[in-house]
């Protein structure tokens, strides 16, 4: 039988969604269900004064309406999951629902339970709330300052942390480069806008003690943890099951109050109760991205040699420390200084700071697109100010391919590359030369094309649980399968992380249909029900398939172990004399005497003549925790023309080289790529959550906020290498999220390529035509 | 308060008590069962609610149900006319044009609509029929291939 591995077969998951016939959270019904909706904050910073809801209980329909005061003994505080250490880490308690002071536009007030969606609406707006208002800050550097107004009474000047990495000597580096460049970054907030919102729906049986929680979730077993803390029931009370998940993006990992006040409801009335935001509170209540002010300085020789680079983050948390917050501008951040570089000295300094806006978390990328854009950033603007072409001083910086596994300057250690390689590819399908040569003819026409070329590598398939441990994450990062055969030889794998998109339930099937040799068709992937699958830490940071698909590489192998046993006993030989063929285990030399996998899974099942001490059935568990993180990288390249009347960016070509190490099925890693890097580019032309001075959130809509349309979208040219990580018996490495990364910086150099002539050395993104056209003016009114 | 309408649904009676202020959207799934149609949004941005009115796509988070009384509908379970797949189920299946699967029962919708009117569109008039149409995890480029091969496969 062929291989499945690197076959760009058709999803398995497919049918269900293109026909309607999948269940999302709030597809969920069960009888007598109730609908809450949950009054939000108008005010980004407020003492609450009053709360009245008696109106509000005596409205038509409603059930029942709980006000922080009514769950503060029942429902503890939502906590934060990542306790970085050595940086004075502040979590202040973060209450279900607000008591005394309300911190961002958005925090919960009150929850009504209605018979229907619109009575429990309907019955929001007889809530009567009284304000005292206070100041708002929306700004992380600015609420560091002296007499900006604080969030908490806990954390002095609002930083919640401060966070070092260095390695080296950066003031030394600083000291003796001839040549520095330095440059303020701003990292636009973002809105994750997974196109499903999140939803809840809460089912509590007074009779057996247990809680059954439908949940928007990309990892089911984390919020079974945090669902216990919060709502006080024993764990293995509670069972979460993600259904089927409309895109997360980071999003859906942490811990909201939202999942525990409809437990709590359901515990409270005995009927079960559901909770869906609308686009609007999801863009006010889920988690944002990003938002860090940045002074970045990058120091090296006349000749292109980085020596160091330095940084000081101010990276915004909003009003409360969200789950794994902490972890993001630090570990997923700072640990990355380095890139793909050999740069020797490395000094950063991270603050983490409440702001009154919605918390921060992990969105896309998490951490290493902010680090990757600085990092390409201040490459583009050393090389333009020591003359020299910016892919030479790449290709002068980059890890040599003979030096892995390398240790970077910030201490970690890259696993495996071929960063030159990837560039070389990339190089090839674009003639640079030649581009430079149109360039600079367009020019002369008074055309502005530009270039911009990176070179990249990220840390994910998070990861050791070691590690994990070492740095405050407050779990494991090991993950889990069960492989069950059943006695007709199909198979069912239980997966502990929880695919939302990413196309696992395909790729685990190939995994496994290799292994024994049986059609794909007969194998079925089950993820996200905490009742079926073992302890997993799901989806995200690109480790699905590197952690958890080593981990059904392993169950599968002790499935094939044993079925061995049982071949070599049916067929009186010694285990050591048979070998794997064609999906028979047959001795050597008489592979027409052969047992197949079918007929093992069924002796085994009925056990009817075992081998001596060897029991019955045929499933194995396996949890594999790998050794290292994995590191992929390559090249992205783009081209753009500006209108420097307009200030609008056109993209002329996208090329993306990744290496992901060998690829299960490429079709689904284009599609990875594909996705990334559209939200890369979002992230650099046109998305950015934007907050007025009293912190109302002004792109609160989809009116607003600019979700990439395909009308404005290019077309990705896709390329690969492939170089194997070491440290997971796939050799694979994660592409989830490489595309944001790497897409981000190539569209600004691009842009700031093209404005060279004119001046411009950088420009803020989000690149709308109207900064891009600011910067011009600026340029040209500098100029003269 | 309520009123009863009855609509055609997938080629079928159906009779509902709706209040006046009630969307399609929300009937079709709260009421009618058919949660294939999704709500991604409430500023009628997203498209993921997209269903036939009459053969034409509209958002149906954008039109009352009780606008829809006496009318056909069309959902993306009743597209399939065959109990098979439609050509463009099975060119968005062949061509991975979907990964979470959240926006493609409203994509599909809008793209039978298109191809209705235009059936063999260049690739910047699918993009920009697309407009309605909000995807976050595939980047467009499948989905634009997808539609596509259903209009070559005509």
């Amino acid at each position: 039988m062929a291989t499945l591995f690197g076959s760009g077969i058709k999803r398995r998951e497919d049918p269900r969604l293109i026909t309607g016939k999948a269940t999302y959270t709030d597809d969920v019904k069960l009888p007598g269900l109730l609908y809450a909706v949950v009054l939000r904050s108008t005010y980004a910073h407020a003492k609450l004064k009053r709360v009245d809801v008696a109106k509000a209980k005596k409205a038509p329909g409603v059930v029942a309406v709980y006000t922080g005061a009514d769950v503060r003994d029942k429902l503890n505080t939502v906590p934060c999951a990542w306790n970085v250490p050595n940086c004075d880490l502040k979590v202040p308690p973060h209450p279900p629902l607000a008591v005394d002071k309300v911190r961002y536009v958005g925090d919960g007030i009150a929850m009504v339970v209605a018979e229907s969606r619109a009575a429990a609406r309907d019955a929001l707006d007889l809530i009567d709330v009284d304000y005292d208002a206070l100041d708002a800050v929306v700004d992380p550097e600015k609420a560091t300052q002296k007499g900006a107004p604080e969030l908490h009474k806990e954390v002095l000047g609002n930083i919640a942390f401060t966070w070092k990495v260095a390695g080296g000597d950066a003031a030394k580096a600083f000291a003796d480069a001839p040549v520095t460049v330095e440059q303020r970054i701003l990292q636009n907030r973002l809105l994750p806008t997974a196109m499903e919102p999140r939803a809840a729906c809460a089912s509590y049986n007074s009779g057996t003690g247990q809680l059954t929680c439908w949940v928007t979730s990309q990892n089911p077993h984390i919020h079974r943890f945090l669902l216990s803390v919060m709502t006080k029931l024993p764990e293995h009370r509670i069972r979460v099951i993600a259904p089927e998940v409309g895109g997360g993006f980071g999003s859906k990992i942490p811990g909201y109050p939202d999942e525990a006040l409809v437990s709590f409801a359901s515990m409270e009335l005995g009927r079960p109760v559901k909770w869906t935001e609308d686009r609007s509170e999801n863009y006010k209540v889920t988690i944002h991205g990003r938002d860090h002010v940045e002074y970045v300085a990058m120091c090296g020789t006349e000749d292109g040699k980085i020596m160091g680079l330095r940084t000081k983050v101010y990276a915004g948390l909003g009003g409360y420390a969200s789950t794994a917050a902490p972890g993001i501008p630090t570990i997923l951040h700072g640990l990355m200084y380095s890139g793909p570089y050999t740069i020797p000295n490395i000094d950063g300094t991270i603050y983490g700071v409440y702001t009154t806006t919605t918390p921060v978390d992990a969105y896309r990328g998490a951490g290493r697109p902010e680090a990757t854009f600085l990092l390409e950033r201040m490459i583009d603007l050393y090389a333009r100010k020591i003359g020299m072409d910016p892919v030479e001083v790449r290709r002068k910086n980059l890890i040599p391919k003979d030096k892995f596994p390398y240790t970077v300057a910030t201490g970690i250690t890259y696993d495996s590359g071929n960063y030159q390689g990837a560039l070389d590819k990339a190089l090839q399908m674009f003639d640079y030369k030649k581009f430079r040569a149109e360039q600079a003819k367009a020019r002369k026409d008074g055309r502005y094309l530009g270039v911009g070329v990176t070179t990249y590598c990220e840390i994910c398939g998070l990861g050791p649980s070691q590690v994990a441990g070492a740095v405050g994450f407050g779990g494991g990062l090991y993950d889990s399968a069960i492989v069950r055969v059943y006695p007709t030889g199909v198979v069912r794998a239980y997966i502990g992380a929880k695919p939302h998109g990413q196309g696992e339930e395909t790729t685990f099937a190939q995994i496994v249909a290799d292994e024994f040799g049986i059609p794909v068709e007969n194998v079925e992937v089950v993820a996200g029900d905490t009742e079926a699958t073992p302890q997993g830490w799901g989806t995200y940071g690109s480790r699905t398939t590197a952690v958890c698909g080593s981990a059904v590489k392993v169950a599968a192998q002790r499935v094939k172990d044993k079925a061995k046993k049982i071949a070599a006993h049916l067929l009186e030989a010694n285990e050591a004399d048979l070998e794997w063929q064609d999906g028979k285990f047959a001795v050597k030399g008489s592979p027409d005497k052969g047992k197949s996998f079918g007929e093992l899974a069924l002796m085994a099942n009925v056990a009817w003549n075992m081998p001596p001490g060897v029991e019955p059935g045929l499933e194995a568990t396996a949890f594999f925790d790998p050794s290292n993180f994995v590191y992929p990288f390559g090249t992205h390249i783009c081209t753009v023309e500006v209108d420097v009347e307009t200030g609008e960016v056109k993209i002329l070509r996208y090329i993306a080289v990744d290496d992901c190490g060998p690829q299960i099925n490429p079709m689904i890693v284009g599609g990875q790529v594909h996705g990334g890097v559209i939200q890369g580019i979002g992230e650099a032309l046109q998305e950015m959550a934007v907050y007025d001075e009293n912190g109302q959130l002004l792109t609160g809509t989809m009116m607003d906020y600019a979700v990439p349309k395909a009308s404005q979208m290019p077309k990705i040219e896709t390329a690969h290498t492939v170089t194997p990580s070491p440290v997971n018996p796939l050799g694979v490495k994660g592409v989830g999220e490489t595309g944001t990364i790497a897409s981000v910086p190539t569209l600004v150099n691009a842009v700031c390529d093209a404005l060279a002539p004119l001046g411009v050395s950088h420009i803020d993104k989000p690149l709308t035509p109207a900064r891009v056209w600011a910067a011009i003016q600026q340029a040209r009114g500098g100029a003269k | 308060m309520k009123r009863s309408i009855t609509l055609e649904v997938n080629g079928a009676p159906r009779t509902a008590e709706v209040e006046p202020r009630a969307l399609l959207a929300y009937v079709l799934r709260d009421q009618l069962d058919l949660t294939g149609t999704h709500i991604g949004c409430d500023t009628s941005q997203c498209g993921a609610c997209t269903v036939h009115l009459d053969g034409r796509a509209v958002k149906s988070c954008t039109v009352l149900a009780v606008q829809a009384e006496g009318h056909a509908i069309t959902t993306i379970e009743g597209l399939a006319s065959n109990g098979g797949l439609h050509p463009l189920q099975q060119a968005f299946w062949e061509k991975h044009g979907l990964q979470c699967g959240f926006c493609t029962p409203g994509i599909i919708m809008t793209a039978a609509d298109l191809l209705a009117a235009k059936p063999k569109p260049t690739e910047a008039e699918i993009r920009h029929a697309l407009d309605g149409n909000l995807c976050r995890c595939t980047g467009y480029q499948n989905i634009v291939a997808a539609i596509q091969a259903a209009a070559d496969a005509r």
